[in-house]
């Protein structure tokens, strides 16, 4: 009996507050838009009974979905979203795996350190972070400064409000969820398998990209989809540095459903935007899996 | 051990130089006596007076730090029911559906989060508030927290508490008495992260909040929105100095508990 509420507790709390708001964002995404408070027609009536989820069934249509895929902005902002997703995530792989090498190679008494420091950005307000760069990116910015009083650039450059202050805001905000679990991977890595690799003839390159690499994949993988999956929705980052001109899946819910008031809509899109991340999540949760087991 | 090659110093440097200088640089700035973000004026403290005088902000931080306050803690009983039954539950009906939900809004994209919640509470005609907050950071904060307890759960000898069943506790006396201490540090840092979490989330509050129900992030984001401004540089410099000394301080106590273990196993095997 004891058993029973310890397993019903956190599972109903899961139950009513994650998995039926996903069914009620799937209902409201096949209703009617209507100006009204709610601003939709439901077009499934529950208290109809068998008769009115038959009545929903047999009247079923796609409406908010066809329109997406009719307005053009909707096609353009999820491409823009998986192009700044994919390139974020490439970049924030480059800047990410030094990183997590050199902490990996530092003596074992800095490693801890090195650790908290890379933690500490997590730690601290995402917002702020990205708001950071507001200042530094703008035209009359520190970067602009430092780049007209060392004469690099004769005029300063527009970098906010356009797609590279994205990219930047990015990789900065996501790069600890990179570096700590590819961190992980290397720092289990047996030295012992690079020495033998360097007796065998092996150039210190060559090392690595046959023995370090190759074993660091789960952590890259799992670096990779942890950037990549929050990236797809991201809402603050685009909407703080990016101009009109950036658009993203979760910048355009956000419109959708605050500017616009069009309810059925934002669930259309966020509906769509769940499809698409189910095939990363899946992989990601495989990943993790197999990682565990391998880790007993 | 091999000695830090020139590569591994220079992808140090600048990597840690591009997570700090940005920050560094909103903290200088906090302290300039100019209006204008950009244009050094000296040093002057004025924009944190101001700060002080701001009632806006004051109501909103403390409607941030109640609702971090109720939702961390309610995360991580949830949250640490929801590991021991995902660790030690065995087989029940539903299993893979409850473990998915608690690694499902992990990964899900906070305006789909926020969406779904919004309106599911819209549904049910609850009032948007402080509460509606709270319950909408306790579910996703309570899948952080039991993915910390999880680890650790799965980490110890499950003996040691069949051992206690077997001496006569009650399985609850077995949990708080043998399962509960051994757990504990997990617990800890599993609210630590669910009251940070709380105190940052902006997208979902932003959903789930009312009029009167604004948040410190949704109070920033509409003052950023219009652009930089020194008040927002000087309350950035007071929660980043808050959170340095709060992990500087965790980090400190866990590294002597660490030891502190580390020197009475010692003693132990001495023994």
């Amino acid at each position: 009996m004891r058993r029973i509420i310890l397993i019903a507790i956190p599972y109903l709390w899961l139950l009513v507050l994650f998995l039926v708001p996903f069914l009620i964002v799937l209902k409201i995404s096949l209703s009617d838009f209507a100006i009204a408070i709610p601003p939709y027609v439901p077009t499934l009536d529950l208290s109809a009974g068998w008769s009115g989820f038959v009545e929903f069934l047999s009247q079923l249509d796609f409406e908010n979905f066809i329109f997406l895929t009719e307005d053009n902005l909707y096609w353009k902002a999820f491409l823009s979203s998986l192009t700044i997703a994919l390139v974020s995530t490439f970049l924030t792989l480059a800047v990410g795996f030094p990183i997590a090498y050199g902490m990996a190679k530092a003596p074992q008494s800095w490693r801890v350190i090195l650790m908290v420091l890379v933690i500490l950005p997590f730690w601290t307000s995402f917002l702020i972070r990205v708001y950071a760069w507001m200042g530094i990116l703008s035209q009359e910015g520190l970067l602009n400064q430092v780049l007209l009083a060392l004469g690099i650039i004769n005029e300063p450059l527009t970098l906010l409000n356009t797609s590279v202050a994205v990219y930047i805001g990015i990789v900065y905000t996501y790069l600890p969820f990179m570096v700590l679990p590819i961190f992980a991977t290397l720092d289990k890595l047996d030295d012992s398998l690079i020495e033998a690799a360097e007796d065998l003839g092996c150039s210190r390159t060559q090392a690595f990209w046959l023995v370090t690499a190759p074993l660091s994949r789960p952590g890259v993988v799992a670096g990779c989809f942890l950037v990549f999956i929050p990236v797809l929705g991201e809402f603050v980052i685009p909407s703080l540095l990016g101009g009109s001109g950036t658009l993203m899946m979760g910048k355009v819910l956000w419109e959708e459903f605050f500017t616009n008031r069009d309810w059925p809509v934002a669930s259309a899109v966020a509906v769509v935007l769940l499809v698409v991340l189910i095939v990363p999540i899946a992989l990601f949760q495989r990943n993790q899996q197999r990682q565990n087991e391998a880790g007993r | 051990m091999r000695r830090l090659s020139w590569f591994n110093v220079t992808a140090l440097t600048l990597g840690f130089a591009f997570l700090y200088i940005p920050m560094i640089i909103l903290i200088v700035y906090s302290f300039n006596a100019s209006r204008l973000v950009t244009v050094w004026a000296g040093f002057s403290t004025k924009w944190y007076f101001e700060l002080l005088q701001n009632q806006s902000f004051l109501d909103a931080a403390w409607v941030t730090l109640k609702v971090a306050l109720f939702s961390s803690t309610a995360a991580t009983v949830l949250g640490t029911m929801a590991a021991y039954v995902m660790v030690r539950g065995g087989r029940f009906f539903g299993r893979t559906l409850f473990s998915g939900m608690t690694y499902a809004p992990l990964v899900m994209p906070e305006v789909i989060t926020g969406l779904s919640l919004l309106l599911l509470f819209i549904a049910i005609g609850l009032d948007r508030g402080v509460f509606t907050i709270v319950l909408a950071h306790t579910t996703f904060a309570m899948c952080y927290v039991s993915v910390v307890v999880s680890s650790r759960l799965v980490s110890f000898d499950r003996s040691i508490e069949e051992a206690a069943l077997d001496l006569g506790c009650t399985p609850f006396d077995a949990f708080r008495s043998v399962t509960l201490p051994i757990i504990a540090p997990a617990v800890i840092s599993g609210w630590l992260l669910a009251f940070t979490l709380s105190l940052d989330d902006l997208v979902i509050a932003s959903f789930t909040s009312g009029p009167a129900s604004t948040t410190l992030p949704i109070r920033i984001f509409s003052a950023v929105r219009l652009g930089v401004s020194p008040e927002i540089n000087a309350l950035s410099t007071i929660l980043i100095a808050l959170v340095t000394i709060g992990v500087i301080t965790a980090s400190l106590v866990s590294k002597r508990a660490f030891v502190r273990q580390k020197n009475a196993g010692e003693l132990g095997s001495h023994a």
